[in-house]
């Protein structure tokens, strides 16, 4: 089943064109990576399909329903976890699961039982009742990606979620990504080449908003004749420089 | 439910600040015990209790502006507002959100001001109900310049337009500390050109229970409640485009 259908999806921004014409497909349950350099239009792919920035041009299908007439219901079967760690700073760590779970409209015993189960997923349970604000990046990037989970999404679009992380969030992060494929659409944009060799079904190489690739990590490495896929990227982004 | 949530988070993020409780609730009630010590002092018509307490509390309600803009601007600034644009929550579900909650802080507000009164000495009366009362489209005025310009600003610029500027306009356009004719005619013009004046005379006048006087004033605030709401929710919902 298609999850998500981009179609000639084009986002202007006075002089620049942050993504051209983009057409993409994503079956149910797929993680795919977006990588690209800096400006590739990652970040801007990911507002336009989370409703968050109207395209110029084009449209998406998720799950049927465009992203520019039916956004409210895209909204009801989306999170968002954004580049930037999105939490309350005032507000403890259940309290900010809770506002999740308050504008997603959770009755009481689904709220608890789904906090139970972000906690548990994600063992926040250290931290339960701390300040969001007082958190540490790593704890603030966990809340924040609970945050995104907790209202059992359809679609999950995690952008750039290990940045800045060190070594050890990293893997957790990693091993938590694995434990819902298959289960959740994820689209997620990363920088770390390993990061979307590691995680991906399939990657979307984009550079100046055009798309140059979608294929599996494999095939990316066979397309560009290169056995490393960090040089199979680079190899793609320079033929398209030329 | 979505409304009231985000409201909850809202007012927890306004009170859980010491600064604010302490700028809030405490400022006016410096202002009030300093006022009725000059008068103790010195007597002065204006700064007799039943005279600067409505004052007072409007001019507390300066602070409301000051957190609703805060509170927006940072939430801007920071990403939570962006996750919670991607939620299935409608923008007039957020507008009312950063609203709701500061009306029973500027109630609260209020009702404090007008205890500490009475206890230096305002007389009981039940024009002290609706100086309360009337206390809600004043607040709202206040409400809405926050909501303006938390949509407008970012957090650094509401320290310095709201904290600073609007404190002193309010407290300089609005005859609380000083009789607007001392200035001079083109003064007292331009002051009763804007809000301020009018929320604190409507305030003088609920509390000693004199409609006729307040009517007139009642209406200039009421104008600016509409314009300055349509204007706030304009510019909210542009900032949630600009996004």
């Amino acid at each position: 089943m298609e999850a998500i259908r981009a179609i000639n999806l084009t986002k202007k921004y006075k002089d620049t064109l942050a993504v051209d014409n983009l057409n993409l497909q994503v079956e149910q349950g797929m993680l795919l990576s977006l990588l690209g350099i800096n400006g590739a239009g990652k970040t801007t792919t990911i507002k336009m399909l989370s409703c968050l920035t109207q395209p110029t041009e084009g449209d998406a299908l998720l799950y049927g329903k465009s992203i520019l007439t039916e956004s409210m219901d895209v909204k009801a079967m989306i999170a968002v976890s954004p580049q930037e760690t999105a939490i309350a700073p005032r507000l403890t760590v259940r309290e900010n699961l809770e506002l999740i779970c308050g504008v997603y409209g959770f009755g009481k015993n689904k709220r608890e039982a789904r906090i139970s189960e972000m906690v548990r997923l994600l063992r926040l349970e250290p931290i339960i009742n701390k300040m969001g604000g007082k958190l540490s990046g790593g704890w603030q990037r966990r809340l924040s990606i609970a945050m995104a989970l907790i209202s059992e999404p359809k679609i999950l679009f995690l952008d750039e979620p290990t940045l800045g992380l060190d070594v050890i969030a990293r893997s957790e992060l990693w091993d938590l990504i694995r434990s819902i494929k298959g289960k959740v659409t994820v689209i997620l944009t990363t920088h770390y080449m390993e990061e979307a060799e590691a995680l991906s079904d399939r990657i979307a190489i984009m550079k100046d908003g055009r798309l140059l690739i979608c294929a599996t990590a494999e095939e990316i490495k066979a397309h560009a004749g290169e056995s490393s896929f960090e040089k199979a990227f680079i190899n793609i982004v320079r033929e398209a420089e030329k | 439910m979505k409304i009231l949530t985000l409201a909850q988070r809202n007012a927890k993020e306004i009170l859980r600040d010491p600064l604010n409780l302490a700028f809030g609730l405490g400022f006016p009630l410096v202002l009030l015990l300093l006022f009725s010590a000059i008068q103790a002092n010195i007597p002065v018509d204006l700064f007799e209790i039943q005279h600067i307490t409505p004052g007072l509390s409007v001019f507390g309600l300066s602070f409301m502006t000051l957190f609703t803009a805060t509170v927006i601007s940072k939430d801007r600034s920071q990403a939570l507002l962006q996750r919670l644009y991607t939620t299935p929550v409608r923008p007039i579900d957020f507008i009312l959100a950063y609203t709701l909650p500061m009306i029973p802080i500027s109630l609260l507000q209020t009702v404090i001001c007008y205890i500490a009164a009475v206890i230096l000495g305002l007389d009981i009366t039940v024009g002290i109900l609706y100086a309360i009362l009337f206390i809600l489209p004043v607040s709202l005025l206040y409400i809405a310049m926050g909501l303006l310009f938390g949509s407008l600003l970012n957090d650094k610029q509401v320290g310095g337009i709201c904290g600073a500027m609007l404190t002193n306009l309010s407290a300089w356009l609005s005859g609380i500390w000083f009789d607007l004719d001392l200035v001079g005619d083109g003064f007292r013009r331009i002051a009763y050109l804007l809000p301020f004046v009018h929320s604190v005379e409507l305030e003088r006048a609920m509390l000693l229970g004199n409609f006729a006087d307040a009517l007139p004033h009642l209406v200039w605030v009421l104008g600016y409640d509409a314009v300055l709401m349509t204007m706030a929710v304009l510019f909210f919902l542009r900032q949630i485009k600009k996004q």
